[in-house]
Formats: structure tokens, C-alpha cells, sequence
């Protein structure tokens, strides 16, 4: 009898309960580690960086682009991780949420998802800048991927931006999303990171969907709807700013001047 | 029953997936705009009221609650399947801009959480709530 041969065979067609299986097992190394911490890193921050990491070795070893989800025993993961589950999980989350709080930051909240989107889009242009990129369409696309890695590639098609740039794009959007994952336990305190409303303005200032999510969680899974109730705008408001800016080609001009 | 709950969720994500994409249509972007906002506004808007009514069971609300107990374990399953790897060999332009994007953004958020009235912190956690 070929054991490892069958097993295999469960473990592909069943990778949905294989992925429950194995991150129940990240939760509870992660939690056991967090006690030895005397709490002190929570267990869902170390339950994430164990994820980035298990990631980056799915990467390394596969050379694919879904982290651990490209190694066949662990594609389960791409399912349960995936956008589906994911947002689903997000809307579940305003379950006991509170209407007035929301009320509460609405102006704050719009204002942090225009803030967010120009801040992140400037910053993209200038470091596209100090390296050597020039055209608009680079500058644009540049930019565009600073805000989040969806918009990137968008922005990118729009401009006709080489494969190349684009590529840069989205990896800024992925440095981006993985930094929010990992920095926002630790900058939660010292910038005021503890309230609903703080929340709204963090996930519209962040965007990046996968990045607050994982940050929040983190953090304090009570302020995860408030956040994501922002973020969840910032990327299609971001592809229509991105796309005016490319019809006009004022900002990324209007930078390159100054620059 | 388990499954109203649960029922109760899906038509919200729906809807307000809908919505998204129907606006997104409208401003001309290719993207969803604010879909899982508009569910969650759904899903606080009719949860209350069906609260209020008596009309979300015990049981109803389990559905709910374990979806939402799910996200942590869900994200982490996210984080398991993002591209680490291209991230850390992408190069410093895209390192250096990932990385000020952020803290550009958090140097703002005190800022902008200042306008209007001020917030009260969540209670600290008990550690009851661990998990």
C-alpha cells in the first residue's frame, strides 16, 4: 500500500480542512509563544508574522506568487485566505459594531482616505524620482502602486507603463501591505491607535485591505470593523484618483517639477 | 437556528458587494468601490433591528459570532498565502516606498483623528477575551 501516496491524495482534495487544520496549529504555537511573552506580543500579532514568514519560505521554495498557497499540500490556504472568505469574515466583524461610532468619524473618515491616497501617491512619485524614472506614465504608475498593489497595475495599464515599472508597482504595493501588517501593533500606542475612531481614520490613511486586516487583528480585533469599514473604499477611490491623475498627468508633473 | 445567522450575513455581503460594484461601474473604475462597507452598514443596520424585534435567535447569533471569531484565523491563512518572498527581493525603490507610504500614513492619523469629537479609547481587554 502507497501510505504517503494516499495521504497526499486526501490532502489535495481536501484542502480546505487541511488549511483549517494547519492554521489552527499557527494559532496555538502562536498563543503558546505569546504566554512566554507573558502576553505581552500578542498572540495574533505572532500568529501573523508566522504567517509572513511561512509565506516567504512557500515562496522561496515554489517560486510562485501565492506564498505557502503555491505548494500544492498547502493550497487549501489560497482558499481559506482568499478574497471570499476574507471580506466575508471582514462584514461578520460588524456584527455588534455600533452605528454612532461610525457617524461619530464620518468627516475624519473621508478626509483620511483622500489624505491616504495622496500621501502614499507622493511618496511613490518621489522615490520614483530619486531612482531615475521620469515619463509620466512611470511616475503615475509608481505612485499608484505606493497606494495599494491593485491600483498599481491599474494605473499601469491605463498609462501603458512597461511590464517592468508595473512589476515595481505592485511589489511597492505588497512592501506596503506586509509593513501595515507588521508595524501596526507596534506603532498602535504611541499614535492613538485605540479607538474607533482613530480605527476609521487608520484604515482609510492604510487602504490596503489585507494589510489593515492583518494589522487591526493584531492589534485589537474590537476596532477591525471600524477599519475595514474605511479601507474597503480606498482602493476603488484610489483607481479613480489615479486614473484623473493619468488624464491630466498634473501630479505626477506638477512633482516632477519640484523634483 | 445556526444557519439564519449565517443567512442573515450572506445576503448582506451580497448586497453590499452589489452595491459596490455597481457604483464602481458608476464612477467608470474597474474595481469594487466599498462593497464590504456598504454589507457592514447592512449587517449593523438590520442585526440591530432584528435584535430589537426579538427576532435574531440565540442560535442566530452563533452563526454570526463564529464567522466573526473566524476572522483572526482567516487572516492568518492570508498571510500565509501573500508574496513575501517578491516582496523582500523586489529591490529598494519598492522597499523604500512600501515602507514611508506607512509611516507617512500613521505621522496623519493623529492629525485627522483630531477633527470633530474626540473618541474614547475601547475598555483594556480582560483576559477573558484572549481568544
Amino acid at each position: 500500500m502507497d501510505i504517503l501516496g494516499m495521504i497526499e491524495k486526501v490532502v489535495t482534495s481536501n484542502g480546505l480542512v487541511v488549511a483549517f487544520a494547519m492554521v489552527g496549529l499557527v494559532m496555538w504555537v502562536a498563543y503558546s509563544l505569546s504566554k512566554l511573552t507573558k502576553g505581552r506580543i500578542h498572540g495574533s500579532a505572532i500568529a501573523i508574522l508566522l504567517g509572513l514568514i511561512l509565506a516567504w519560505i512557500g515562496g522561496a521554495v515554489s517560486g510562485g506568487s501565492k506564498g505557502l498557497a503555491d505548494i500544492t499540500f498547502f493550497a487549501g490556504l489560497g482558499t481559506m485566505g482568499g478574497s471570499m472568505l476574507r471580506d466575508y469574515a471582514i462584514v461578520s466583524t460588524a456584527f455588534g459594531a455600533r452605528f454612532e461610532e461610525i457617524k461619530k468619524a464620518g468627516l475624519p473618515g473621508i478626509l483620511s482616505l483622500f489624505v491616504g491616497i495622496i500621501s502614499a501617491y507622493i511618496v511613490g512619485v518621489i522615490f520614483a524620482l530619486i531612482f531615475g524614472y521620469h515619463t509620466a506614465a512611470d511616475l503615475a504608475t509608481i505612485g499608484a502602486g505606493a497606494v495599494t498593489f491593485v491600483v498599481g497595475p491599474v494605473t499601469g495599464a491605463a498609462t501603458g507603463a512597461s511590464s517592468e515599472v508595473i512589476a515595481v508597482s505592485i511589489a511597492a504595493g505588497v512592501v506596503k501591505s506586509i509593513v501595515v501588517m507588521i508595524a501596526t501593533p507596534f506603532l498602535a500606542k504611541p499614535f492613538g491607535l485605540n479607538n474607533s475612531k482613530s480605527a476609521m481614520v487608520y484604515g482609510g490613511l492604510m487602504g490596503t485591505t489585507s494589510g489593515t486586516a492583518a494589522g487591526l487583528a493584531a492589534t485589537d480585533a474590537r476596532l477591525v470593523p471600524y477599519g475595514a469599514m474605511t479601507a474597503t473604499f480606498y482602493t476603488g477611490l484610489g483607481c479613480l484618483l489615479c486614473s484623473l491623475s493619468d488624464h491630466q498627468r498634473y501630479l505626477p508633473l506638477g512633482i516632477s517639477f519640484i523634483g | 437556528m445556526v444557519i439564519y445567522g449565517v443567512t442573515l450575513l450572506s445576503v448582506c455581503y451580497f448586497i453590499g458587494v452589489l452595491l459596490g460594484d455597481i457604483l464602481g461601474q458608476l464612477v467608470g473604475v474597474g474595481s469594487n468601490v466599498g462593497g464590504v462597507g456598504f454589507a457592514m452598514i447592512l449587517l449593523i443596520i438590520l442585526s440591530n433591528k432584528f435584535l430589537n424585534d426579538n427576532h435574531l435567535s440565540k442560535q442566530a447569533q452563533d452563526g454570526l459570532n463564529f464567522w466573526s471569531s473566524m476572522y483572526i484565523p482567516i487572516v492568518v491563512a492570508m498571510t500565509c498565502g501573500q508574496n513575501v518572498y517578491a516582496a523582500i527581493t523586489a529591490g529598494p525603490l519598492a522597499i523604500l516606498a512600501g515602507i514611508i507610504a506607512v509611516l507617512v500614513g500613521f505621522l496623519l492619523m493623529p492629525l485627522i483623528s483630531k477633527i470633530g469629537k474626540p473618541a474614547e479609547p475601547l475598555p483594556p481587554l480582560t483576559p477573558a477575551k484572549e481568544d
